[in-house]
């Protein structure tokens, strides 16, 4: 009944402006035909011909750098193709900028969504919005609550933008689109950073606009998500299209030969893991045995301590870690979970010495820590791996050569020499895609990565990382984990925060969970699924680890 | 008590340039553009002004080219910066230092020659009110606009759809971008816009509130306007609010300048300036991470009111201020 009765008032709408009923439903079918962009030497996009039919959910899978994002930006007119066509509704179109888009009813919610944080919700709607979508601030007011109401937004009109969360702001930008006429909505990456109920919300919202004859087209790189969702899908790869308007469901296996071609699928299932494919026993990770596991602990009470954490409590903003008790032997790897801000990252901020607690204590390798500055944490051997690479991490318009000569010991000079060797080494055994002097900003993300923990030096006895593998392609994240591997066989232990739960699943000896403060107590890998762990970091079960 | 009215419309005139000036580079600076160039700006102003109203006789032919002259110079700013992607602080520096240079050699012929004014023109019966009157209404033409411009600045840039446009603007253009705005023609017209305001503040000193043109005649009022701008939080209320402060003790010094005859006559000239300085520090210091820190261990009856007094006074710039915009 809902569905029918938005159906009947989107016609009478769109009647009003267009009175032309009958063409709206067969509208905003988009074809691109050998649609190329080049960046560089680099072919984002190579000759892709492609038709998305109209009122359905289309998913467009690929992995990072497949280009699936160059071509929803060429479609809603951020990018100017440099050779192919693009068509709506059959007509070619020219598209000066995402504002000619809008107008032939395309509209692009991008990952990050493209708001102005300093706005209202309500203002960010109203602004540079067409004067027919919003004759007055009233109505704005008007159709921003109506419309959150029937797609089951929670959207209030005067929150402003920087105080929301990513979810609610691809909410804001899918009502603001939508009433500029958007008929074709393009979401790419769109669960990134929201949490499991506004995906499932957005998904609902999603189903109901094109049940409603919109278009949705759907980027992602995550398969559950594609299956859940989308009635075709279409598969990039390196530039080109390899799968085209498949119809769902497909096998697995089958689209993800087609996104990783043969090489990873048969080589490993972490491929399948990071794809966010679920499975009952990932191939490529060593099953725990309870019985181990219990060895391991025991193990710990001899093998020595990197970290340990008395009655720790410590507070940034507005989150406060409370009387955290904790002990991290050596080679283990400990993944934190929880949604943003939860309290795992003034954990990590405290492992590394970036923060100083409030009260309790602090011991490295049995050395008491507390109060001592950040660079004695460096010198104990302790590392930190911070999300934000270009912000926090590394100088992006320095090479690999000058970031060795930043870690030479203090003196009046840089030895050259001694810092290209170190570089040279680095990029062979991280297999680093740069030369010694390539500034890091050229590179990948994958490569800047390696690049970063390249830097971490051998005698590094505990490395704290913020999602150290974030915004990663598969291949990309396999190699990184297999370099933290590799460190802590040696004996360094890692603590990790990561937001993708296969992720910590596939890599973690033990699990924190951190819900609203809370932290709880260590939990063996082997003791969580996927869904039980989805459970603990929305609280539902929760315990805070006795203290 | 009569005194004190015809000292508070005497602070109100003084400010009237500095208004011009502000609002013209808020304008600019709203919409991302940090035009540097003002004290240069200024000086060419009122140079020019003074000349073309000295030629020709006529004021307002005087303000138009001070306009002109401010667009012009905001134009070349905008070429360099926005379209030749240079440094906007460089170019409105080097901009800055051009104007003041030019202006003492282009003026030379006319320094110290005596030239026409804004006539004095107090409203009718309104002017004679007890009190009111004598602080608002006996004034100049241009000072009256510069009573109307600031209202007029806050309605359009917070309650018209060109407004929210420029804020987007200054905070992230690429979002204004993602709505079809043409960005780099936007900041072109705010900032040519804007520097026409700021040129007919040199107008309004050459020819209103002191009359007439000498060397470096209004040498550092475009770095106050620029400072009163940051101290005001970019909000034409407080900006005002900052110039009408700025006038009051400029006004304060020169009266006790006469009762304090042992002190230097410098320290009065400079004291305003020296006290812009200390309430700018003031309130950057007020709202650094430390202070907020600082607040949060509090206790709870003091956190509240502080706090809101603190989240009042620290405002952030323009997200996007001083970058430039590519198109993707």
């Amino acid at each position: 009944m809902e569905a029918n009765y938005v159906a009947v008032e989107q016609v009478g709408n769109v009647g009003l402006l267009d009175r032309n009923v009958s063409s709206f439903w067969d509208v905003m079918e988009i074809a691109v035909t050998n649609l190329t962009k080049t960046f560089g030497s680099l072919r984002a996009n190579d000759g892709l011909s492609l038709r998305f039919a109209s009122g359905k959910i289309h998913g467009v899978l690929g992995e990072n750098g497949a280009g699936k994002s160059t071509l929803m930006k060429l479609v809603s007119g951020f990018l100017q193709p440099d050779a192919g066509q693009l068509a709506f509704d059959g007509q070619p179109v020219r598209l000066r900028g995402p504002g000619d888009a809008l107008q032939a009813g395309v509209g692009m919610v991008h990952q990050d969504p493209l708001d102005v944080p300093g706005f209202t919700a309500l203002e960010n709607l109203l602004c540079a919005a067409p004067r027919r979508a919003f004759p007055s601030r009233a109505m704005a007011r008007t159709t921003l609550t109506t419309m959150a109401q029937r797609l089951g937004f929670t959207l209030a009109p005067d929150t402003p933008v920087g105080a929301m969360t990513v979810g609610q702001r691809q909410q804001l930008e899918i009502v603001r689109l939508l009433a500029c006429g958007a008929r074709t909505l393009i979401l790419d990456e769109p669960t990134t950073g929201i949490t499991a109920a506004q995906a499932q919300a957005l998904f609902e919202a999603l189903r109901q606009l094109a049940a409603d004859g919109n278009t949705v087209l759907f980027v992602s790189h995550k398969l559950d998500e594609v299956a859940a969702l989308c009635d075709t899908v279409s598969v990039l790869r390196t530039g080109q299209l390899v799968g085209e308007q498949l119809p769902m469901p497909q096998p697995q296996q089958r689209l993800l030969e087609l996104m990783f071609g043969e090489r990873i699928v048969k080589t490993s299932g972490q491929a399948l893991l990071l794809a966010g494919v679920t499975v009952d026993e990932p191939p490529g990770v060593p099953v725990v045995q309870p019985g181990q596991d219990e060895r391991s602990s025991e193990a710990s009470l001899t093998t020595p301590l990197v970290w340990q954490l008395e009655q720790v409590t410590a507070r940034e903003g507005m989150v406060r870690l409370r009387n955290v008790d904790l002990r991290i032997p050596q080679g283990r790897v400990i993944g934190l979970a929880g949604l943003d801000g939860s309290g795992q990252q003034i954990l990590l901020r405290l492992l590394a010495g970036r923060l100083h607690p409030d009260s309790g204590r602090i011991l490295v390798n049995g050395v008491d820590m507390t109060r001592t500055r950040t660079r004695a944490y460096r010198e104990a051997g302790i590392e930190y791996l911070p999300a934000d690479r270009m912000r926090d991490g590394i100088v992006g318009a320095l090479s690999l050569t000058d970031h060795f000569a930043l870690l030479q010991p203090t003196g009046l000079t840089v030895d050259r020499q001694v810092a290209v060797q170190a570089a040279r080494e680095a990029i062979a055994a991280y297999e680093i895609k740069a030369t010694p002097i390539t500034p890091l900003i050229a590179l990948s993300g994958g490569n800047q990565q390696r690049a970063m923990l390249a830097l971490v030096p051998d005698a590094c006895r505990g490395l704290a990382c913020e999602q150290p593998t974030r915004g990663l392609d598969v291949a990309s994240a396999q190699g990184i984990w297999q370099r933290l591997q590799a460190r802590c066989a040696t004996g360094c232990s890692v603590v990790f925060a990561s937001a993708d739960l296969d992720e910590l699943l596939a890599y973690s000896d033990e699990i924190l969970v951190f819900f609203a403060g809370e932290m709880s107590a260590p939990l063996p890998r082997a003791t969580l699924t996927g869904a039980r762990l989805a459970e603990l970091i929305g609280g539902v079960g929760f315990e805070r680890s006795a203290s | 008590m009569n005194q004190l009215a015809i000292d508070l419309g005497a602070v109100l005139a003084a400010a009237a340039p500095l208004i011009f000036a502000t609002m013209g580079a808020l304008l600019s600076e709203r919409s991302g553009v940090i035009n540097l160039s003002l004290d240069g700006t200024i000086m060419l102003g009122a140079m020019g002004g003074f000349t073309v109203a000295l030629v020709t006789n006529n004021v307002p032919l005087g303000f138009g080219a001070a306009a002109l002259i401010g667009a012009a110079i905001a134009l070349i700013l905008c070429i360099l910066s926005l379209t030749l992607g240079q440094s906007q602080t460089a170019v409105g520096f080097v901009l800055a230092l051009l104007g003041i240079e030019l202006s003492s050699f282009l003026g030379a012929p006319v320094v110290r020659v005596p030239g026409p004014s804004v006539p004095f023109l107090p409203i009718p019966l309104l002017a004679d009110l007890p009190i009111v009157g004598v602080i608002f209404f006996r004034h100049n033409l241009l000072i009256y606009l510069s009573f109307l411009l600031v209202p007029f600045i806050w309605w359009m840039l917070f309650h018209t759809r060109v407004g929210l446009t420029v804020r987007a603007l200054g905070e992230r253009p690429a979002a204004a971008f993602a709505r079809g705005v043409p960005v780099t023609r936007m900041r072109y017209l705010m900032c040519i816009l804007g520097g026409a305001l700021v040129g007919i503040a040199g107008a309004a000193y050459s020819l209103d509130l002191r009359q007439g043109w000498s060397y470096r005649h209004t040498f550092g009022m475009g770095w106050i306007a620029l400072a009163i701008v940051i101290f005001g939080g970019w909000r034409p209320w407080r900006v005002a609010f900052g110039c009408y402060l700025f006038a009051a003790l400029e006004i304060v010094a020169l009266r006790s300048q006469r009762t304090m005859a042992g002190v230097p006559t410098q320290v009065f000239q400079v004291a305003p300036f020296v006290l812009m300085i200390l309430v700018l520090a003031l309130v950057n210091l007020v709202s650094s991470p430390q202070a907020l820190r600082r607040i949060a261990s509090l206790p709870p009856t003091l956190r509240g009111p502080v706090g809101m007094l603190v989240a009042r006074l620290a405002v952030a710039a323009p997200a996007a201020l001083g970058q430039r915009f590519e198109r993707p």
